[in-house]
């Protein structure tokens, strides 16, 4: 479960152009459940999801996680969290140039020193599933859009986090694949992930594998679903 | 243990897989890097093989050697003054020696003449150094012909050459007899060019030098010590003046490297929040980069000093030899001996490796401890 308490985060606070971006949100997430944050561009889901994925920290307030405060930890500790917990698969995608599919996969991974033989063994299991096998030695930028999405999902889930978190998941993506998109979070959420996500795209939020709406709008909650 | 030696492991893994994305830029950066760190090196070692073959061939040589001085110039020193020095307590040994200069018109060189006392010549033999040997052509029983004082010819019979593993100082060298000596540069019998004295004890050189100076006012003794400074100085010297046509490239590349090691691109700038954002440290991040300006400068300080070593001691520093040897006219051909000094080694190792390590992580470490949330923006 995690909790937040009334979290504020501001921007060049203290200076002439100090931008309130979160301005207070008290919020519970359920385990196992598909979340998503909507409304307009800048509404501040996005710094909202960074906070609660320990990218970054909030001016005021408190994020715990099952009863453990994370949003005051040091740098160290966050990043620990933030592998160990967490998923993210970027609105970009994010993926490295010039590193085939696989390393991309693996890089999450690299920080925790596990044996190799087994990351490599637990990333070709994970592009076997997400059907990219076949583009594992494949650079990175060579990828189509929906396997890059894929790809990017595959990093995500290499340290088996409990929680991905993934933001406008379908802006780059057509239909269909918006579509197959949600079907991989509907498995990831039957296997006991949590799934947090950002849109402004109706087929996401009205997606019958979404099970709470939550609106933002100018830094606050309008309502939640 | 194990742990951090898996994740740097994978650090650098990552880390030659990122150098391999821009192989040429990377593989450029290398050459350039090397090449400074072979021309560098192959100056260091041959100067410092120089130096160490001028110590062992000097240390043989008489401890102190005496000159007489007429009007402050040198003069013949009279072979009574052996007696007159008197018994100086620490002296083993005592003789006079006969050496000169001799002018050869047809190669323009400056031979080295010089009387030995542990190799008897018939008065019409020679032995002739290897260069010598070399620029006349003259092999064993050929003739040299040498002008006396007085004009008339006088032939020499080769009976040897030299050894070329000392030729560094005996390239010019003429050894004749004593009896042809004097009569070749009409020096009178009783007379010496100079007097060569053997001082077992080290400590000891300096007082009976001071003792010489007051028993025989008009000469002057020379300390082999001092010698051996002097050459060492004159290697420097040469040294420096190499380091000094090489200060341009060097600076050339600094700048270079500095540029390409401390200014990170937008990539970059992505890569590393990428990184972050999915679960890298700062540290690992650091240590990334660590490994990527060690890599490549390790590899290219490697690679040099190795290169440096074959063109030094494989194939005689070719690309140096005029400026850094060569104190005659006839240039010896010098082998030098393969000798690494740990001292030079770090010395080489701290002015490149350091460097340049360092300026790859100062801006990293800037860029590597911002927030990770700049990939969601």
């Amino acid at each position: 479960m995690i909790e937040l308490h009334e979290v504020k985060k501001a921007f060049n606070q203290g200076r002439p152009n100090e931008f309130w971006a979160i301005r207070g949100v008290s919020l519970t997430i359920e385990r196992q459940r598909v979340t998503v944050f909507k409304g307009p561009s800048g509404s501040g889901k996005t710094t909202l999801l960074s906070m609660i994925g320990s990218l970054s920290r909030p001016t005021a307030g408190r994020i715990l996680l099952d009863g453990r405060p994370i949003s005051g930890l040091p740098e160290r500790f966050a990043t620990q969290v933030r592998r160990d917990t967490f998923g993210f698969v970027f609105q970009q995608f994010h993926l490295i140039k010039g590193l085939s599919v696989l390393e991309n996969v693996m890089l999450p991974a690299y920080p925790s020193g596990r044996d190799h033989r087994s990351l490599k063994q637990a990333a070709q299991a994970l592009l076997e599933r997400f059907d990219l096998a076949a583009r594992a030695s494949s650079r990175a930028e060579w990828l189509s859009g929906g396997e890059a999405q894929r790809a990017a999902i595959c990093r995500a889930l290499i340290n088996q986090p409990q929680v991905l978190i993934a933001d406008e998941p379908t802006a780059n993506l057509d239909s269909a694949l918006a579509q197959s998109f949600l079907t991989i979070v509907g498995e990831l959420v039957a296997e006991g992930k949590t799934v947090l996500l950002t849109s402004h795209d109706p087929a996401v939020f009205g997606s019958p594998q979404v099970d709470r709406v939550v609106e933002v709008h100018a830094g606050r909650l309008l309502e939640s679903g | 243990m194990q742990h951090y030696l898996a994740r740097q492991r994978y650090l650098i893994d990552y880390t030659v897989a990122s150098l391999l994305r821009h192989r040429s830029k990377n593989l450029g950066l290398l050459l350039v890097y090397t090449l400074v760190v072979f021309m560098l090196a192959s100056v260091m070692l041959f100067t410092h093989s120089l130096r160490q073959e001028a110590e062992q061939l000097l240390s043989a040589a008489p401890e102190i050697v005496l000159q007489r001085l007429l009007a402050g110039r040198q003069e013949l020193v009279p072979a009574s003054y052996l007696e007159q020095m008197g018994r100086i307590r620490g002296v083993s040994e005592r003789h006079g020696r006969l050496w000169g200069y001799y002018y050869d018109p047809v190669v323009r060189a400056n031979y080295t003449v010089l009387v030995p006392r542990d190799r008897p010549l018939a008065a019409d033999e020679i032995v002739v150094g290897a260069g010598l040997a070399r620029s006349r052509g003259l092999g064993h029983g050929d003739f040299l012909s040498l002008r006396a004082s007085d004009g008339r010819p006088v032939a020499f019979r080769v009976a040897d050459t030299l050894a070329a593993d000392s030729e560094l100082i005996s390239a010019d060298l003429i050894l004749m007899a004593e009896a042809s000596f004097r009569d070749l540069f009409a020096i009178p019998a009783g007379y010496y060019t100079d007097l060569a004295l053997s001082v077992r004890n080290p400590r000891e050189v300096r007082t009976v030098a001071e003792k010489l100076t007051l028993a025989l006012p008009d000469t002057r003794p020379i300390l082999r010590s001092e010698i051996l400074r002097t050459y060492a100085t004159l290697f420097s010297w040469r040294q420096g003046i190499v380091l000094v046509l090489l200060a341009g490239a060097l600076l050339a590349f600094v700048i270079f490297a500095w540029d390409k090691a401390s200014g990170l691109s937008a990539e970059e700038r992505r890569e590393i929040g990428i990184l972050k954002a999915v679960g890298w440290e700062t540290a690992d991040v650091i240590g990334m980069k660590f490994w990527e300006g060690a890599l490549i400068s390790l590899g290219a300080f490697l690679l040099g000093y190795l290169l440096a070593y074959l063109h030094v001691f494989y194939l005689d520093a070719g690309l140096f030899e005029p400026v850094l040897k060569g104190w005659a006219v006839l240039y010896p051909s010098f082998h030098p001996v393969p000798f690494i000094d740990g001292l030079q080694v770090a010395t080489l190792f701290f002015f490149t490796v350091f460097p340049y390590t360092v300026a790859t992580i100062i801006p990293i470490w800037r860029a590597a401890t911002t927030d990770p949330d700049a990939v969601m923006r």
